[in-house]
């Protein structure tokens, strides 16, 4: 590979993961959000309470307005599928095709009903208008979960054989997509997060306005209801992530050695926390004797193997998976601690938690919950380079040759700037209008 | 019918529907841009579409997403050799859906028109891209392969401009026809006779242009002009051009309604014009047969397909009966009855059982996926914990009402 194929590969990869970032903050609100504004809607129909209502509205027009942003960035991933991997599509396109396919059907539904409730304030009776938003909720689980089966499909590829010319044949989608265990883990893993990332960052709004001096019922109630499903999730998330561990032990022992930055197959491997992987071993680290067989395979002696097993081109690359890894568990376990310190307190006390330092936590828990998510996401993407199907099509035979590369990440990166500054700056606007009128 | 074919005509129905209802959507931003100084026109075009503009732009995904799983080589060869006309149309989608975004939060004028004016100009940029790359297929450039074609003369020529040309005023055709009827609705003349002009001047320019097309077809692009004028090809023309004529005719005796439909016709029978002009090719030596995927794919796509029809067009009917008879306007005031009436919170004993309950599911669900190593046990342990947060989370999140 010449250097400067190589420099486009990189660049292509960078603009790829620019526009994910970019789209998994929306993902998360969308597969999250409109429950959270369905349950506030139906406490208002329980119990008739008008600040259920005005939540319930304001968080609507926050809704459409991530809505429309998320469609368009979701747009432009599956233009990039095309245009900057064209070989992974024209070889395999016909292997995972079919959870896009369903994909488009979900997130079509999800459209005309988005459509019908945002509009439908007002103008359908009350029951009806809460049960307009229900199949939001139900395409916006089904749409994510397709899209993260194709993922589950790349770390995990089953479903078909290749032929002598390298050919998908006896292609079976629904196997390579459904039946397969990455599907089940990442789908968990990620729905989960797209409630923690969405409630401690909504709760984080109400936290400030807390620290403003604003603490009426409007406030309490509108930081209660999103904290509290992210203080649930949180404790329950290391559970499902030491789950997913598991699996990737066990089906791709590279990634799991590259998060450790174990260099040899060894027996009562142990965990590093923090440090620095160099020349075949962590530097600086604080060394926890047995860890990662236990993590691995719950059991302190068990075998783990090291980056050793494949050759050195075959091995992703170790520091930022293992950095990016540490910074996923690590940010995860703050915020189940925070999590089970508010659900304490609501148990015990039957109030929400007075201490300041607790809201300060709060504010900052929703850019972490978020900083988490994205760290997952390169542990697991960078984790499984230099393939793109794993141990099946290299990510350097998948990349365009047309070289529009380099222009297009550019602009791409102006682009969403501007992107980033204009949602900013509509979200502003919208927690500024008045109560009364939203 | 060939199973091989019926990604195709799925295909082919979500484009007919994008080229209309996307295509309209687009318009519509376009007549935003010419009624800057006209208070009354202005905003109405957008204020028009909104209920209905997620939906309309989903078609494009919907044909995305049936091209690469049912002909991926197909998909491969034309997104890398078209790179930078596709390129232009999603930058064109981002600052459209953004600009759509920021509308609901502009306070003043001024605010307003800056946002409108890039709502504008990306409502211009993006069909066009899109037409010129359309028409790259048409006239037969795109190669099989990994950017196997020239990357700008592939769409940077007579053919593709045209029809760039006339994607865009094609949906500001459409737009002015819909929005005229629109107006009749909500009883406003002014509207209406604002819209009127609009549609006739753009009908006669995109019949004008459409005409021009053939021309320049015939010189730039021989074997899709002699599939246009031979056999089944050539009905197809004629069908388009006879309900686009039709369509200015009843946009001229102010017959919206029907002006509509055939409006939808000849955007219908072009697009079906273009495929038997060029079947059974979908690229140069690229036969539908030789890029569809395997057989499992194929029946799989079109289950899906079907099931997601069943949901979808009733779905789908609904937005736009509600949209069109005018539910979904300003003045539409509904009563929506009395608040319901108070009912006593939960009360105290059920949070008690609420609580109980999230502590077994979570103490299950902590056994069956940490300590039982299993596929089962994990499957159901995973639910036990996402039912331990379902419910615990309505007595968490019930705020008291002081403190």
């Amino acid at each position: 590979m010449t250097a400067d194929v190589q420099n486009h590969l990189l660049q292509a990869r960078q603009m790829q993961m620019l526009s994910f970032v970019a789209h998994i903050p929306l993902v998360c609100f969308a597969i999250s959000f409109p429950a959270m504004v369905l349950f506030t809607e139906w406490r208002y129909l329980r119990t008739g309470d008008e600040v259920y209502r005005t939540i319930a509205r304001r968080w609507t027009r926050v809704l459409i307005a991530l809505f429309a942003v998320g469609v368009v960035t979701g747009t432009i991933l599956s233009f990039e599928l095309g245009l900057l991997w064209p070989d992974f599509m024209a070889r395999f396109g016909s292997v995972f095709g079919l959870a896009f396919g369903i994909e488009g059907f979900a997130f079509f539904t999800e459209a005309i009903f988005v459509g019908l409730y945002v509009y439908g304030w007002n103008r359908f009776s009350p029951w009806w208008h809460f049960a307009s938003g229900i199949p939001i909720v139900l395409s916006g689980i089904l749409g994510s979960a397709m899209v993260i089966a194709v993922n589950g499909w790349m770390n995990h590829p089953a479903g078909f054989r290749l032929d002598s010319s390298g050919k998908a044949v006896d292609v079976h989608p629904v196997n390579a997509l459904f039946v397969n265990g990455y599907f089940w883990h990442e789908v968990v893993h990620m729905y989960v997060a797209g409630y923690m990332v969405m409630g401690f960052t909504v709760a984080g709004v109400y936290a400030i306005a807390r620290a403003r001096g604003r603490w009426t019922a409007y406030e309490r109630t509108a930081l209660a209801i999103p904290l509290a499903v992210a203080a649930l999730a949180s404790p329950v998330q290391i559970l499902i992530g030491d789950w997913a561990g598991r699996d990737v032990a066990k089906e791709q022992p590279v990634k799991l050695a590259a998060m450790e930055g174990l260099p040899h197959t060894t027996r009562g491997a142990p965990v590093h926390l923090l440090g620095w992987y160099d020349n075949g071993r962590v530097v600086g680290g604080i060394e926890i004797p047995k860890m990662l067989s236990l993590l691995a395979a719950h059991s302190p002696n068990a075998v783990v193997q090291g980056l050793d097993t494949v050759p050195p081109d075959r091995r992703p690359p170790v520091n930022i998976v293992r950095i990016a890894f540490q910074t996923m568990v690590g940010i995860g376990t703050l915020l189940a601690v925070l999590g089970v310190w508010f659900v304490a307190v609501r148990i015990r006390r039957r109030r929400l938690p007075e201490s300041r330092w607790f809201y300060r936590s709060v504010i900052v828990a929703g850019p972490l919950a978020l900083i988490a998510v994205v760290a997952g996401w390169i542990t697991t993407e960078v984790g499984r380079q230099p393939w793109v199907v794993y141990r099946v099509l290299l990510t350097k035979d998948a990349v365009t040759r047309a070289p529009i590369v380099p222009v297009g990440y550019v602009t791409l990166m102006v682009v969403y700037v501007g992107l980033a500054a204009a949602v900013a700056w509509i979200l502003r606007r919208l927690a500024r209008a008045p109560l009364q009128e939203a | 019918m060939h199973l091989t074919y019926i990604p195709l005509y799925l295909l082919l129905t979500g484009l007919v529907f994008y080229t209309v209802l996307g295509g309209a959507d687009f318009g519509a931003g376009i007549w935003e841009l010419t009624a800057r100084n006209d208070e009354e026109v202005r905003g109405y075009a957008v204020h028009a579409m909104g209920p209905v503009w997620e939906a309309n732009h989903v078609w494009l995904i919907f044909v995305l997403v049936v091209l690469w799983t049912a002909y991926p080589i197909a998909f491969a060869s034309i997104a890398s050799t078209l790179a930078i006309p596709l390129f232009v149309a999603a930058i064109g989608i981002i600052l459209r859906g953004t600009a759509y975004a920021l509308r609901g939060g502009a306070y003043s004028n001024r605010e307003l028109a800056a946002i409108d004016t890039v709502f504008s100009i990306s409502s211009i940029l993006t069909p066009f891209a899109l037409g010129a790359a359309a028409g790259a297929v048409a006239s037969r450039r795109v190669p099989v392969g990994n950017a196997a074609g020239d990357l700008v003369s592939t769409w940077l020529n007579a053919t593709s401009l045209t029809i760039g040309a006339l994607a865009v005023i094609a949906g500001a055709y459409l737009a002015a026809v819909f929005l005229a009827a629109d107006a009749v609705r909500r009883g406003q003349p002014a509207l209406e006779s604002a819209y009127r002009l609009r549609a006739l001047a753009a009908g006669l320019v995109a019949g004008a242009l459409a005409l021009a097309a053939i021309f320049v077809v015939h010189s730039d692009a021989k074997p899709l002009f002699h599939g246009l004028v031979h056999g089944r090809g050539l009905v197809a023309l004629i069908a388009s051009v006879a309900a686009g004529t039709a369509t200015l005719a009843l946009v001229a005796v102010r017959r919206y309604e029907p002006a509509r439909f055939t409006a939808a016709i000849a955007v219908a029978a072009i697009v079906a014009g273009w495929a038997l002009a060029q079947a059974p090719l979908l690229l140069p030596g690229l036969t539908v047969d030789q890029a569809a995927a395997p057989r499992d794919t194929l029946i799989a796509l079109t289950v899906a397909a079907l099931a997601g029809a069943v949901i979808l067009l009733p779905s789908l009917w609904l937005l736009f009966r509600l949209f069109l008879q005018g539910r979904f306007d300003p003045e539409w005031t509904n009563v929506p009855g009395p608040p319901p009436l108070p009912r006593t919170v939960v009360a105290a004993s059920g949070t008690g059982l609420a609580w109980r309950l999230a502590a077994v599911l979570l103490v299950a669900g902590f056994v069956l996926t940490t300590i039982v190593d299993a596929t089962w046990a994990h499957a159901i342990g995973v639910t036990c914990l996402l039912g331990f947060v379902a419910a615990a989370f309505p007595a968490t999140a019930t705020p008291p009402r002081s403190g």
